[in-house]
């Protein structure tokens, strides 16, 4: 098979295939696109946490509003300016700010403010927030925002309808749109994804990839990120869900860059260290490192939830994974934007 | 044989340009940069970490190289008159290689923008080399707005594949007098370097193709090799090519008393 022509309308007869020789053959030829496009280079960026208040009952998330025992905060605009300090401080220069969905606790006049200081701090600020209007996304773009990340959770659209049984996020349209607004925005990168085992993965990966596609015909400048998190069960929650393996995490990685090859793919710290560090090189050009997922975890919280679709499995600190990309002929990319729209 | 490029009023003796990303360390760079003698490197504004001098990938080029900023990252010509200008505030100098890409799959450059990004940095003072797509009247737009040289595509970016566009290329070499053409991205072999100094480009500038190798520093040896060859055929005024044997009874031999 010509993996260097591979169209998403191939996928689906790979992906049913469990062939030990052909998934040898996709990671080999990702790995030699990868090389090819991004080099031996991963670029490094840490999330910054600022509230995790929410709105939304998501059933398989631990921070659904309904959780009450959950402790909920937000952090000031001092505390905001503090804690980019200290992240900015263990070398980190790429800063994705992230709140829950909750547009109540974390307006869009909020989010700009925190915006404006991580450009103090940081050549490159993404946002991951609950969708937002057109001309909100053009607010923030100009307030200094580089990319946005916004996932579908899952294209099946009843069974989106049946994970998510209050607040704005029931609006599946709403969502659905929100990568045209963006890109209609300005906003120069969008990582999108689908949370992997809400549904069979195999339907929603390839309603990922044709409508980043279709998005990528539509806006050619803008740079289309991939992100392939894989559900995390929280304690409470009773429902069937889809596992996806690793043999089969890789076999969606590899397939993303061939059908991709230009586009940026993270690798989440809710994988273990191991699998991260395995996988490194067959598709993935970007993780997060020395992560903290506590609103203000930087400074005033070490310690990370122990549970969910937020715990951290990779503790390593920005400096180790380094080391660790050095020591396997890679080169981290600490910087690599520098935001030109406000100056 | 003296066989110098002037460039942007400076002389160059290598006419091998390296792009400086892609490595897996910033020390093979550095080794690639001085081993193969290449004496101009071409460096992203966005990879440039202006706060943090210790890792800073400028650190890593040796002495007395040129370098041009280039302007990755920028959808249209404000953007890149925008990279071009904090590069040279931030004591970068005044070479910036411009890049107008506004298509994340293929990376081809917008010659329109291009050509009005170097018309306002030109006017500015900058030495402008633009990238672009091999396009007769978009070269000579640039030459009009000031480029210091002309750097159009072998193939896509990244690619490996080659001279491409050498028909194209060919029009430019023939009909652009003003200033250099160099052949720069998709050139995947050092072999293919040859051929674009074969067929008369200045110079030729890669980057993929070496930093990605098995042996990058050795790789970018082989081009450097691969660029004088080339370069001494052109000089030599190579025979040209046939796709069929010359006839040795000539058919017009009876027109002449022979």
């Amino acid at each position: 098979m010509d993996l260097t022509g591979l169209k998403i309308e191939d996928l689906p007869v790979i992906f049913r295939r469990d062939d030990r020789a052909l998934l040898e053959e996709m990671v080999r030829a990702a790995v030699d696109m990868t090389r090819r496009y991004f080099g031996r280079t991963i670029s490094l960026y840490a999330p910054l946490y600022i509230s995790n208040y929410c709105q939304n009952e998501c059933v398989y998330c631990g921070f659904h509003a309904s959780h009450v025992d959950m402790p909920r905060s937000k952090l000031t605009l001092e505390q905001i300016d503090r804690e980019c300090a200290a992240l900015a401080s263990t070398g980190i220069r790429s800063c994705l700010i992230l709140t829950g969905e909750s547009r109540l606790h974390s307006p869009p006049a909020y989010i700009r403010e925190a915006v404006i200081i991580a450009g103090r701090y940081f050549p490159y600020v993404a946002l991951e927030v609950y969708p937002l209007e057109e001309k909100e996304y053009r607010d923030l773009y100009l307030a200094g925002v580089d990319g946005v990340t916004l996932y579908q959770e899952t294209y099946d659209r009843q069974r989106y309808d049946e994970l998510h049984l209050a607040g704005p996020k029931k609006n599946y349209d709403y969502r659905i749109d929100a990568p045209d607004r963006i890109a209609r925005a300005g906003i120069r990168q969008i990582s999108m994804g689908a949370l992997l085992g809400l549904t069979d993965w195999h339907e929603d990966v390839m309603r990922l990839f044709e409508h980043v596609r279709s998005l990528e015909k539509k806006y050619p400048g803008v740079e289309f990120g991939l992100a392939f998190p894989r559900l995390r069960r929280v304690a409470d929650d009773e429902h069937n869900y889809f596992e996806v393996s690793d043999r089969e995490m890789v076999k969606i990685i590899a397939a993303a860059r061939l059908v991709f090859p230009r586009a940026g793919i993270s690798i989440s710290t809710r994988e273990t260290p191991v699998f991260r560090d395995r996988i490194i090189g067959l598709g993935i050009t970007k993780m997060s490192a020395g992560s903290s997922t506590r609103v203000g975890g930087y400074i005033e919280s070490k310690t990370d939830y122990e549970d969910g679709q937020f715990q951290v499995f990779d503790p390593r600190s920005f400096d180790e994974v380094k080391a660790m990309l050095i020591k396997k002929g890679f080169d981290p990319v600490v910087t690599d934007w520098r935001n030109i729209v406000n100056i | 044989m003296e066989d110098t490029l002037v460039l942007g009023g400076r002389k160059f003796t290598s006419r091998f340009f390296l792009g400086t990303g892609k490595f897996g360390s910033k020390e093979t760079m550095r080794k690639a940069i001085a081993d193969s003698g290449s004496e101009l490197v071409t460096v992203a504004l966005r990879r440039i970490d202006l706060e943090e001098s210790q890792e800073n990938i400028l650190s890593f080029i040796p002495e007395g190289i040129t370098i041009m900023v280039n302007t990755s990252g920028a959808r249209n010509a404000n953007e890149a008159v925008r990279i071009a200008r904090i590069a040279r505030e931030a004591g970068y100098g005044d070479w910036v290689k411009i890049e107008v890409i506004n298509d994340s799959r293929y990376l081809l450059p917008d010659n329109q923008e291009t050509i009005k990004a170097t018309q306002m940095l030109a006017a500015e003072g900058f030495t402008v080399l633009p990238y672009m797509h091999p396009d007769l009247y978009a070269a000579k737009a640039l030459v009009d707005a000031g480029a210091a040289a002309v750097m159009p595509l072998g193939s896509l970016i990244g690619s490996n594949q080659g001279l491409k566009m050498r028909i194209l290329i060919e029009v430019l070499i023939e009909e652009i007098n003003e200033v250099p053409i160099v052949v720069d991205a998709g050139i995947g072999r050092p072999s293919q370097a040859a051929e674009a100094m074969e067929i008369g480009a200045d110079a030729v500038l890669a980057n993929t193709a070496v930093a990605v190798a098995g042996d990058p520093v050795m790789m970018a040896c082989a081009f450097a090799r691969g660029v004088e060859a080339g370069r001494l055929a052109y000089l030599a005024k190579m025979g040209q090519e046939k796709a069929v044997a010359s006839a040795s009874s000539p058919l017009t031999g009876f027109l002449y008393d022979e």
